[in-house]
C-alpha cells in the first residue's frame, strides 16, 4: 500500500469511528446535547454559588469567566478520562483486524472535540449577556486552539490509552492526576492571581498554556502568542512521546488483550 | 496464481505472561524485581516450530483441541500477532469472518454498522456505499437494518456479519466457526457464498470443530496438537486420525 492510501485509509477510518462515536452519545441519551452542555454549565453554578457567593472571590463576571474555562477543560478532561478504556474496550476488533488502532481514540477525542464546537455558542450567548460579544479574533484563533488542544489532547490520550493496556490500574491513577490538574490549572481563580514565585511553573504545566489562552481569546479576543506557543510545544512533545509509546508496544496489543 | 500465498516457516509464538504487569502499576512497581524476572522467564508457548504453506486459492482447514493454537495462527495471519521466532509470509489482504457481532456497536443500525464494519475491515467508504444495497439484500434483512443492531437475535447478527464479509472481495478469508449459526436457509446461501468464493480463486483459511464442514469444504486439513503440527493433509485422513486420537 502507498502512503497516500494509507493516509487516506486513516482518515476514513477515523472519520468512520468519530460519526460512531457521535451517533452513540446522541442515541443513549434522549437530550445528548443539552446534557453535554448542561454538566459544565452546573459546575459552573456550583463553582459561582462556592467561590463568588461565599468566599467572595474578586473576579468581574465571574459566571463568564468560569464558562470560559471549564468548556475547553472539559473536552481536555472528558477525553482523558475515557482513554484508558479505549483499546480495552474494542478487543474484539483489535485481536481480529489489523488496522491503524490509534484511529479508535483520536475518534473518541474528535468526537469530544465536535461536542466542544457546539457549545461554543453557549459561551456565545453568555457573552452577550454579560453585554460583551464575540471578537473577529476568533475566526483565526478559534481554530488554532482547537488545533493545539487536539494535538495535546490527542497525545494524553493515547499515551493512556496504551500504558493501560499493560497496567490496568492506570484508570484510577488517572482519575487522581485529573484531580491535581484541575485545581492547578487557572480554571477557577485567574493565573494573575498566583503568587509571583509559582508563575515561571505555569510554563512546565501541560495544560494551564492552553486554558489561559482560551479564556484570553474567549473573553477578550486575545490571541495569546506566548501562551499558544508555550502550549503548542507541550502538545508536540506530549504527542511525539506518546506515539513513541504507542508504536513501541502497539504490536503487542493482540497479546495483552 | 497457483504459489504459495501464506507461508510459516518453523514459526514459534509465546507471550509473556502478563499477569504481573496487568494486575497494574502498583502492584508491578511494589514487587519490581519478581516482577521482571517473571516477564523474563515466564512465558506461554502457544506455537512451536510450526511450517506449513497455504496455496493459493486453497481451503486450508485448521483441526485441534481447545487452546492448540488454532486462533493464534489466524492472528498471525492476520497480522494481528507477531511470530517471537521464524517467519510468517502473507501475500494479499487477508478478510477475517468475525464472531458474532463483534465489530458491531449496539446503539447502531445494521446499516451503520454495515458502514463501521466494512471501513474496518479495509474497503473505502464508496466502496461501501457502493455495495450497501447488495449487502443488504444479501442479508434480507430489510426493514430491520433501520434498527439498532441490539434488537437482533444471533441469527440475524450472524446474516449481518456474513453478508459484509460476502462482498468484501476477500484474496484471503479466515473463518473462525461461526457457520454453525443462522437458519438452515441462510447457512446454504453461505456454503453457497463460500462455493462461489473458491470457484474465484479465493484462499480459505478454516478452523472448525465441525468435522463434516471440514471434510466437506476443505482441500488439506490441518491438524495442531499441543501447539505443534500434529499431521497436514487430505482432509478425509486428517480428520479421521484426529477423531480416532480422541476415542
Amino acid at each position: 500500500m502507498t502512503v497516500s492510501n494509507n493516509v487516506t485509509r486513516f482518515a476514513e477510518l477515523a472519520l468512520v469511528l468519530t460519526k460512531k462515536e457521535i451517533k452513540v452519545r446522541y442515541k443513549s441519551y434522549l437530550l445528548g446535547y443539552v446534557w453535554s452542555v448542561a454538566n459544565p454549565l452546573a459546575f459552573a453554578t456550583v463553582f459561582y454559588v462556592v467561590f463568588q457567593v461565599i468566599m467572595k472571590i474578586q473576579i468581574e463576571n465571574y459566571v463568564l469567566f468560569l464558562i470560559s474555562g471549564l468548556f475547553p477543560w472539559q473536552w481536555f478532561s472528558n477525553s482523558v478520562n475515557a482513554s484508558p478504556g479505549t483499546f480495552l474496550g474494542n478487543a474484539s476488533l483489535i485481536k481480529k483486524i489489523k488496522f491503524p488502532r490509534s484511529t479508535v481514540v483520536l475518534a473518541v477525542v474528535l468526537q469530544d472535540a465536535v461536542h466542544f464546537v457546539l457549545s461554543l455558542p453557549v459561551v456565545v450567548v453568555f457573552l452577550l449577556v454579560y453585554g460583551s460579544s464575540p471578537a473577529l479574533t476568533w475566526l483565526w484563533g478559534v481554530p488554532i486552539l482547537i488545533f493545539v488542544q487536539l494535538l495535546l489532547t490527542f497525545g494524553s490520550a493515547l499515551f493512556l490509552a496504551t500504558v493501560n493496556l499493560f497496567f490496568r490500574d492506570m484508570e484510577r491513577l488517572v482519575a487522581v492526576i485529573m484531580v491535581f490538574l484541575f485545581y492547578f490549572t487557572p480554571v477557577l481563580y485567574s493565573e494573575k492571581m498566583i503568587p509571583e514565585k509559582f508563575v515561571g511553573l505555569l510554563t512546565l504545566h501541560p495544560v494551564a498554556p492552553l486554558i489561559i489562552s482560551w479564556r484570553s481569546l474567549l473573553l477578550d479576543g486575545v490571541v495569546n502568542i506566548a501562551y499558544v506557543e508555550t502550549s503548542l510545544v507541550h502538545a508536540a512533545v506530549i504527542l511525539f512521546i506518546a506515539y513513541l509509546v504507542y508504536h513501541k508496544l502497539s504490536w503487542r496489543f493482540a497479546e495483552v488483550l | 496464481m497457483t504459489g504459495p500465498i501464506i507461508v510459516f516457516e518453523t514459526l514459534s509464538k509465546w507471550y509473556p505472561l502478563y499477569q504481573p504487569v496487568t494486575a497494574g502499576l502498583k502492584r508491578f512497581l511494589f514487587g519490581f524485581p519478581a516482577a521482571m524476572r517473571s516477564l523474563r522467564l515466564n512465558r506461554f508457548e502457544a506455537l512451536r516450530d510450526v511450517s506449513f504453506s497455504v496455496y493459493s486459492g486453497e481451503t486450508f482447514g485448521i483441526i485441534g483441541l481447545n487452546g492448540a493454537g488454532k486462533s493464534t495462527t489466524l492472528g498471525l495471519i492476520a497480522g494481528v500477532l507477531s511470530p517471537s521466532r521464524g517467519s510468517v509470509k502473507v501475500t494479499g489482504r487477508v478478510s477475517p469472518l468475525l464472531e458474532l457481532g463483534s465489530g458491531f456497536h449496539q446503539e447502531l443500525t445494521g446499516a451503520e454498522n454495515i458502514e463501521l464494519n466494512g471501513v474496518l475491515m479495509g474497503l473505502s467508504r464508496r466502496q461501501v456505499a457502493e455495495r450497501l444495497k447488495s449487502i443488504i439484500e444479501f442479508s434480507e434483512l430489510g426493514d430491520y437494518m433501520h434498527q439498532p443492531i441490539r434488537t437482533y437475535s444471533s441469527g440475524m447478527l450472524a446474516r449481518l456479519g456474513f453478508s459484509i464479509v460476502a462482498h468484501l472481495d476477500p484474496q484471503i478469508l479466515l473463518i473462525d466457526e461461526i457457520l454453525a449459526v443462522g437458519d438452515l436457509s441462510f447457512q446454504k446461501k453461505c456454503t453457497q457464498r463460500l462455493d462461489h468464493f473458491k470457484k474465484k480463486g479465493v484462499t480459505m483459511v478454516f478452523v472448525s470443530h465441525a468435522m463434516e464442514d471440514v471434510t466437506g469444504l476443505c482441500d488439506r486439513v490441518m491438524w495442531i496438537e499441543d501447539h505443534t503440527v500434529r499431521m497436514i493433509g487430505p482432509p478425509q485422513k486428517v480428520v479421521e486420525a484426529y477423531v480416532g486420537s480422541i476415542h
